[in-house]
Parts: C-alpha cells; sequence; structure tokens
C-alpha cells in the first residue's frame, strides 16, 4: 500500500511534500539558539563550506538582533536562507557540531539560518548594496547559485552586472532540482528578489546564450564572463528501450515537479535508477505522489551509495524499497514502459561485474534514471582556449576561478563537476574576488 | 522516616518550608491552597495600614532561554483591610492547627504596633514577622528597610513590639547595608525572638531599550524595585552565614532567598537558617513545588543520615573561614578527560583571555591540554566546560602542610613592598605582551574573511 495518496490539490501536495525544516518562531530560535556553546575556533564553521561565522549569528539571534544575524551570514553566502533549508546540513556545521561527541543533539543550525535570514527578507531591510560604480561590467551566464552569488559579490564591487539565464526563473537547482520538500519555490524566489532588490544586477530570462556569435557580442561588451552554467541533462545510459515513454530523467523529473507541483503524474510502480542523493530525492519524491511501489536500484551494494545516508533513511522512510547489486540491461515495454531487465552484479576488489545468466525483469510502468548529469561540453567548446578536465569539468585557477581563457571565469557544478548550493555559492564570492583582481591590474 | 517537622524559636511548622510574606500569601485562600498542597507555614502578606498600588508590578530577569532567574516588583505590603485578613488568618488556623501562620507587621507609631500585634495575637496568629526590610514605596515613608537601615530604630520599635507581643517575634532585616549583623544585633538587643534575612534588594531589573524607561513601567515611567529570585541566593546566603557566625547575635534564623529547591533549601540550612521561606519560586511555578522540596529534603537526610532538620542547622558553618584562615599550601591542577572532551575549546579560550593562560592547544587534535606549571587551580575551565566531569581539579601537593595568610603575617613573610619578591605571581609564567598579537592565526577565518584570505577550496572531487 502506497504510504501516501496521490495529491490532487496544492494544498494534498503541500501535506505530502511538508517542509523537512520548517521556519522557527521566536520562542524556539530563542531555545535553540541558547543552545549553543559558542565553541572557540567552532568546528561548524570549519565544516561550512562558505564559512558563515555561525556562533557569531547563533549569538546573535540569541540577543535578539536578528537583522545583524542575517548580515553576518549573508556576508559569507548570498544563498544564505537557501543553504539554511537545503544545505545537507547532517554533514556539514550539524554534523560538525561538538554536541554529536556527547550523543546530545547537535544545533539546528540550518533552521536558525533560515530563521534570521527569513525575518530580513520579509522585512526588506537594506543590508547591502552596490559599490561605487567602477565603470566596467561582467556578463554572468546562469542565474543559478552561482551566477547570482557572483553578480552580487561583482555589484558589491562596483561592476554592472548582466545575468544571462535560459530558463524563466532565478536560482538554478534551488527552484528547478532541489527536493519540494526542502524548500519551496515561494521562499526561493523571495530571497531572489531579495538580493535583486540590494544589489541591483540585471536578469535576462530565456535568454539561452549557445553560439559563437553570442559569445563573441559578450566578449566584446563586457570586461569578463563568469561561466556559472552548472551541468546538462540527465546522462543517457544507451540501454536498448531508454526512449520509451515514462523512461525520464530525474533532473528533467524533478524540474517538472518544482514547477507543477501535483499536477505531475508518476507512475503506479516505479523504478528509479541509481545511487546518489537526487536518487533519493527521485524515490521520495515518487512515493510522495502516491506510487505504489517505489524501488531504488543499484548497481552497487548498499553501502556504496554516494548518497549521504540520512537522504537514504529519508527515503526509506517514505516506504522506498533498495534493489542492491543489479544494473539495468533493457528498459521494456511496448512504446510504454513495462518493467526493467536487470542482471545481478558483484563487487570483487572494488570492481563491479556481471553474473552471467541472472537475468531478471522487474516490472514497472515508470523509469527515473538518476545516473548523473552530463556535462555542458558542446557549450564549452565554443570558448576558444578554455580547457576541460578528463572528467568535463571546467579547469580554472584556484583562488581566482580564471579558466585559461582568461577573459572567463568559472564556480559551481560546471566547475566543481556537481556539489551543493553552499559550494556553489563560496566559490562564486571567490571568483567575483579573481575577477576584481583580474580587472584592477 | 526522618522528621521534618522543626520547632523554630517557639513557632511549630510540619516541615522547614514557609511561605515568605509577599503575594502568595495575600489572602486565606492562598494560604489555605499552599497548606493544602504541603507547605509547612506561611508569613502573611504585611499587614498594617492598607496601601493602593499601581499596575504593571513585576519585572523579570531573563537568562537565555530561562524565565524569571531574577525577579523583582513594586508592589507594597497588603492592600486590603486588616479586619479581613485578620478573619481569614483565624479560619486559616481553624482549619490548620498545626501549620504555621505568621503575621507580617509593617505600621509607623507605638500605639499602632500594640494595636496590630494585639490583634492578629487574637486572630491566632504563631508568630509576627517586623517587615523592616521592604525596599521600596515603604521606606520612602519612613517604614521597611528605612527602619532596617537603623539599627537604633528597629531596636526600638522591636521593644516597642515586645512589650505586648506574647508569640515568637521575627525580625526581617535589608540587604540594603553594607553589615547584616547590625541590624540583627540590635534585634537582638531588642529582644527579638529570632530574625529573617533576606528581604529584597534594591535593583533595576532591565530598562526597555524603546521606552527609554526601567522595568516595570507604569505609564511610561518606572522606580527601583525589590529585586529577589534565583539570582540573589548568593547574596542571601553570605547574609544568613554572617549572621549564623555572629557571636552576637545567636538567634534562630529563618532564611530566605533564592530558594527554588530542595538543594537550595539545604545550602540555607547548612549556613544556619532553621527555617526556610519561599516566594519566588512559588510565583514562578505555584505551590506545587512543594512536593520536590519535601521529597528531595527527606532523601537528602535519608542519605546524609540525619533524622531532624536541627541535626543539620548550620552543619557548614566551621568549614566557612575568613580568607585569611586558608590553607596556601594546598594547590589543585586542572585535568582533562580526553575521553569525556567534545572539543569545544571553551576551556582553551577561557584561560587564554579570562584567567592564566594554561591550556594550550596542539595540531591534529581538539582536545586542549592542560599546562600544568601555569595553572594557579582557579576552577576557571571546569566551571565552563559544558561536559559533566569532564574537567576535574585534582589535589597536587602533598596534603601534608598547612600554612595560612595569617601565619604567613605573623611570620613576616608577606609582600610589603610594591616590587616585593614574595609576590605571588612573581615567578609565574606570563607570556610576553605582543605575544597577543596574531595568537589566534590558525583559528578557522569566517566567510568574508575566508574570501579575502583566498582560502576558499575548491572541491577536489565533488
Amino acid at each position: 500500500m502506497a504510504e501516501f495518496s496521490t495529491p490532487t490539490t496544492e494544498q494534498e501536495f503541500q501535506l505530502n511534500f511538508a517542509q523537512l525544516k520548517p521556519h522557527m518562531n521566536r520562542t524556539e530560535a530563542l531555545y535553540e539558539s541558547s543552545r549553543c556553546l559558542f565553541c572557540f575556533d567552532a568546528p561548524c564553521i570549519k565544516a561550512c563550506p562558505s564559512g558563515i561565522d555561525i556562533p557569531q549569528f547563533i549569538r546573535q539571534i540569541n540577543s535578539g538582533n536578528d537583522t545583524g544575524a542575517a548580515r553576518t551570514i549573508y556576508e559569507a553566502n548570498y544563498f544564505g536562507n537557501a543553504c539554511g533549508k537545503v544545505c545537507p546540513t547532517e554533514v556539514l556545521c550539524e554534523g560538525a557540531c561538538v554536541y554529536n561527541l556527547q550523543d546530545v543533539k547537535p544545533i539546528e543550525i540550518g533552521r536558525l539560518q533560515s530563521y534570521a535570514t527569513t525575518k530580513v527578507i520579509e522585512s526588506g531591510k537594506k543590508l547591502f548594496g552596490p559599490g561605487e560604480a567602477n565603470g566596467k561590467s561582467v556578463a554572468v551566464i546562469g542565474a543559478g547559485p552561482s551566477g547570482i552569488s557572483a553578480a552580487c559579490e561583482l555589484r558589491a564591487l562596483g561592476y554592472v552586472v548582466d545575468v544571462f539565464e535560459a530558463k524563466a526563473q532565478p536560482s538554478g537547482l534551488t527552484v528547478y532540482g532541489v527536493a519540494p520538500y526542502k524548500i519551496t519555490n515561494e521562499e526561493t524566489l523571495a530571497e531572489m528578489d531579495y538580493l535583486q532588490a540590494q544589489f541591483g544586477y540585471n536578469v535576462h530570462f530565456n535568454s539561452l546564450i549557445n553560439s559563437r556569435e553570442e559569445l563573441i557580442q559578450l566578449e566584446e561588451k563586457y570586461d569578463a564572463i563568469f561561466l556559472g552554467i552548472g551541468l546538462g541533462k540527465t546522462n543517457e545510459l544507451g540501454l536498448a528501450g531508454e526512449d520509451k515513454i515514462n523512461c525520464t530523467g530525474a533532473v528533467e523529473f524533478i524540474a517538472e515537479l518544482r514547477q507543477h507541483h501535483h499536477e505531475v503524474a508518476v507512475g503506479r510502480k516505479v523504478i528509479v535508477l541509481g545511487g546518489g542523493n537526487t536518487a533519493m530525492d527521485a524515490a521520495s519524491e515518487s512515493s510522495r505522489l502516491g506510487a505504489e511501489n517505489v524501488i531504488l536500484a543499484y548497481r552497487r551494494g548498499k553501502e556504496e551509495m554516494g548518497a549521504y545516508e540520512f537522504e537514504y533513511d529519508l527515503a526509506k522512510g517514505v516506504g522506498v524499497q533498495g534493489l542492491f547489486n543489479v544494473a539495468p540491461v533493457e528498459i521494456m515495454g511496448n512504446g510504454y514502459v513495462s518493467g526493467v531487465k536487470f542482471i545481478r552484479t558483484e563487487t570483487k576488489d572494488g570492481k563491479v561485474s556481471e553474473v552471467a545468466g541472472s537475468e531478471f525483469v522487474e516490472p514497472c510502468d515508470m523509469v527515473i534514471k538518476a545516473t548523473g548529469q552530463a556535462k555542458q561540453t558542446n557549450f564549452l567548446s565554443l570558448i576558444p582556449g578554455l580547457k576541460t578536465d578528463s572528467k568535463g569539468r571546467i579547469v580554472a585557477d584556484a583562488h581566482t576561478g580564471q579558466t585559461t581563457n582568461p577573459k572567463y571565469f568559472a564556480s559551481g557544478d560546471a566547475w566543481n563537476g556537481g556539489a551543493e548550493v553552499v559550494n556553489a555559492a563560496a566559490e562564486a564570492k571567490l571568483t567575483a574576488r579573481g575577477i576584481h583582481a583580474y580587472l584592477s591590474k | 522516616m526522618p522528621d521534618l517537622s522543626i520547632n523554630f524559636a517557639g513557632i511549630k511548622s510540619p516541615n522547614p518550608f514557609w511561605l515568605a510574606s509577599a503575594p502568595p500569601t495575600n489572602s486565606g485562600y492562598q494560604v489555605m491552597k499552599a497548606f493544602d498542597a504541603g507547605w509547612g507555614g506561611a508569613v502573611w502578606k504585611t499587614l498594617g495600614v492598607p496601601v493602593v498600588n499601581v499596575s504593571s508590578r513585576y519585572g523579570g530577569v531573563n537568562y537565555r532561554d530561562k524565565r524569571l532567574v531574577g525577579f523583582n516588583n513594586i508592589e507594597l505590603i497588603s492592600d486590603r483591610p486588616l479586619a479581613d485578613n485578620l478573619r481569614e488568618i483565624e479560619e486559616v488556623k481553624k482549619r490548620f492547627p498545626n501549620h504555621a501562620v505568621i503575621a507580617s507587621l509593617m505600621v509607623q507609631s507605638r500605639q499602632e504596633w500594640h494595636d496590630i500585634v494585639r490583634q492578629s495575637q487574637d486572630a491566632g496568629a504563631d508568630g509576627f514577622e517586623l517587615n523592616f526590610g521592604c525596599p521600596h514605596g515603604m521606606c520612602e515613608r519612613g517604614m521597611g528597610s528605612a527602619v532596617g537601615q537603623e539599627p537604633k530604630v528597629l531596636q526600638m520599635i522591636v521593644e516597642w513590639v515586645m512589650e505586648v507581643a506574647q508569640k515568637p517575634v521575627i525580625v526581617k532585616l535589608t540587604p540594603n547595608i553594607s553589615d547584616i549583623t547590625e541590624p540583627a544585633m540590635a534585634a537582638r538587643r531588642g529582644g527579638a525572638d529570632a530574625i529573617s534575612l533576606i528581604n529584597t534588594i534594591q535593583s533595576i531589573v532591565g530598562v526597555d531599550l524603546d521606552k527609554f524607561a526601567p522595568y516595570p513601567i507604569v505609564d511610561g515611567k518606572g522606580t527601583n524595585g525589590g529585586y529577589c529570585g534565583p539570582a540573589v541566593k548568593p547574596i542571601a546566603l553570605n547574609m544568613v552565614k554572617n549572621c549564623a557566625q555572629h557571636p552576637d547575635v545567636r538567634l534562630p534564623i529563618s532564611g530566605i532567598g533564592g530558594i527554588e529547591n530542595w538543594r537550595d533549601a539545604v545550602e540555607h540550612i547548612l549556613l544556619g537558617a532553621s527555617s526556610v521561606q519561599v516566594c519566588t519560586a512559588a510565583m514562578h511555578f505555584g505551590f506545587g513545588i512543594i512536593r520536590e522540596m519535601t521529597s528531595g529534603l527527606e532523601q537528602y537526610m535519608v542519605e546524609k543520615g540525619f533524622q531532624t532538620i536541627d541535626q543539620m542547622v548550620g552543619k557548614a558553618l566551621p568549614n566557612v573561614l575568613h580568607w585569611e584562615d586558608l590553607n596556601m599550601k594546598y594547590k589543585v591542577t586542572a585535568n582533562i578527560h580526553e575521553d569525556k572532551c567534545i572539543g569545544c575549546q571553551l576551556c582553551y579560550t577561557a584561560c587564554e583571555d579570562g584567567a592564566h593562560q594554561a591550556i594550550k592547544l596542539n595540531a591534529g587534535t581538539r582536545v586542549p591540554e592542560i599546562i600544568e606549571e601555569n595553572c594557579v587551580g582557579c576552577n576557571l575551565c571546569s566551571l565552563v566546560c559544558p561536559v559533566e566531569n569532564c574537567i576535574t581539579m585534582e589535589q597536587t601537593d602533598s596534603g601534608t602542610q598547612h600554612l595560612t595568610w595569617k601565619e604567613r603575617t605573623e611570620a613576616g613573610d608577606i609582600p610589603v613592598e610594591f616590587n616585593d619578591e614574595k609576590a605571588g605571581g612573581r615567578h609565574h609564567w606570563v607570556p610576553e605582551p605582543a605575544a597577543a598579537l596574531g595568537k589566534e592565526r590558525h583559528k578557522t577565518l569566517p566567510g568574508k574573511a575566508r574570501v579575502y584570505a583566498g582560502e576558499t577550496e575548491v572541491p577536489a572531487d565533488a
């Protein structure tokens, strides 16, 4: 029996996709912030890729200075509100909290963070503004976490910034790729509106850049170009039957879900292929959309999955079943998906091999491939002199983000290969400084 | 089973827990409810010429998420007609003949004192408590702490009361004075049977940052009030001790100040109190707290083998000395139990910035290390450590030597000049001043500084 009934209205959708980290009220924030020990050289700061001064903002919340707390957060990370909600805090700041060593519940840093940022976003209080105009301009390609973060930092440094975004909304995967129970579209976009109002960068939506000619125009008009392009579509598996109806990529499935909520149809029996965090999300989401059975199929053992343990626990918690040591061979079906033919695998000395003659068919009516996103190699090849590594990641200076084409700088998934929002936000700040150093020479 | 009952200067009650004269004892209704809940006695809200109160009367001190660690009030004595109070005292005594009902009194003239003592006596009060402590409002009219601060006046009024009192007389002392034993001795000279302390401390509990006015606010203004609650216990304990140890006081003491559980009560008793009074805790949590107090006290007495409260009274007094009589040869050193340490490093930063730079950090671990030769045994690290028994103070002297400041003084072995070789810190290592600069450069830089310092790292393989 399904854990969830299929949501048919927005209200039912909200119930099935209730926020994992709901907003704190003032009382809860006071109680939670009171528990913080104010560690010396706090491990939580160290564990935060954007290095937010966590004990400082928690102390500010505790003393009733919520605005100051928000400033502390945003000074380190322009996606402060989003990160409070979508960061894998269990393995970052909260995982590093010293309370864990005492088997005491760690401080709910993520929720405290969003408490402070939400308050300032709702109030519209001005905390930051553009720096004195320096007469130079930068084009930012992509309005995701890295692009918007770079835009904020560059504006603070006095640059005119134009952001070019292929889609209709800013924040990238925050609004198109994160599970709906981690953050709502409204709060994601509210933070984007807040940042734009503070810094005043221009965003051109539905403006895909994908030709050499367009790049030439940018190169001529702008002093530098920031690449915040992220990753592309879900990787093709090269399996027979992959084109069957109801065989979809996880990234595409989640983007649909974020935009259309309960209007997205899910199969009755769904097989999710993959063992990463996106696979966990897609499986959880299928279950919350009312699928009766959701199977998570992974080619190695349970322990070898790339997903965080808490993400797998979340999926298990909504009835997802694991099917391990199986590799898909073929998507079965006549037009529509009717099942997946798997072959059993075994792992010896870290190498996966198929067990001959162990094929079997697991019936289903939907397949979601969560097997990684492709790199945007075609687009990157349009940039002269720009190098990528063997995995298709942009090669750039670790401290300035400058690529092998000196006019281009990079941050985020296209550079790091695919990481968290917080990584993109932190890198973009660094790269913006790199651009500034380059253009100030 | 230990016997919790007491005979306090002739006032008997089934246990040593009395409600102090305050809002919880404003009416017979409240006192009956309290006795029903298990309280042993009640000191009635002060009787006198009824007052008129203001609206907005209490202010609180919150610490982080803890409410009312301190409390103050600008309420005055009873605003109810004397006859109503006396009638209710009579009714309570009829229903609870074995519980202590003490009439707290505050009037001005000798005649008034005589009248109110006689009338309270007739109503059946088991004793009197003379309110010479109230530090707000009443003192402006020459009563309350205005009396408690003038030993001669205090003595005179006690003498007036003793002229007619046939029941034990307790004098309630104000802490708003330099030496509490002076009014205590005046009370004894006047013939009082006991003292109770402390009354509230003159205070402003806080200032409204938007209205620029002190709490509690009355129409945009405020006034100083009387401070009480858990925060005042240390002050009360010291004053109880002072009175208990003074050779010329020698009166039973009813301990008041910051008592909200059995542990607080035992502390008061060990320092010389033979009954205890509670107000703030009852105002905060209701009369139900008495169950924890009596059961905790009972359990403690069973564990320590005390049969009666009397056996415990003043038990800690022989161990409270003057500073000059402490053993200077005794030495403790901090000890960090690594297996318990969670690496918050509060001990490090506390010792480094607030004490004697006797804790260091080592690369590769978050567990700090004690620099034994620098440790003066101040306890600070063990006080800030959030883990129970993680930092212990261990005795490191041989335990065989004993030398006090007094003895050193008598032997002429103390520093007397500004740069005396005998200075205690003379050979204690302190770092060079400039070593402070950049000392903590190893600390993780928070976000903004990290970007400027170019320390943000791109994940090698995400």
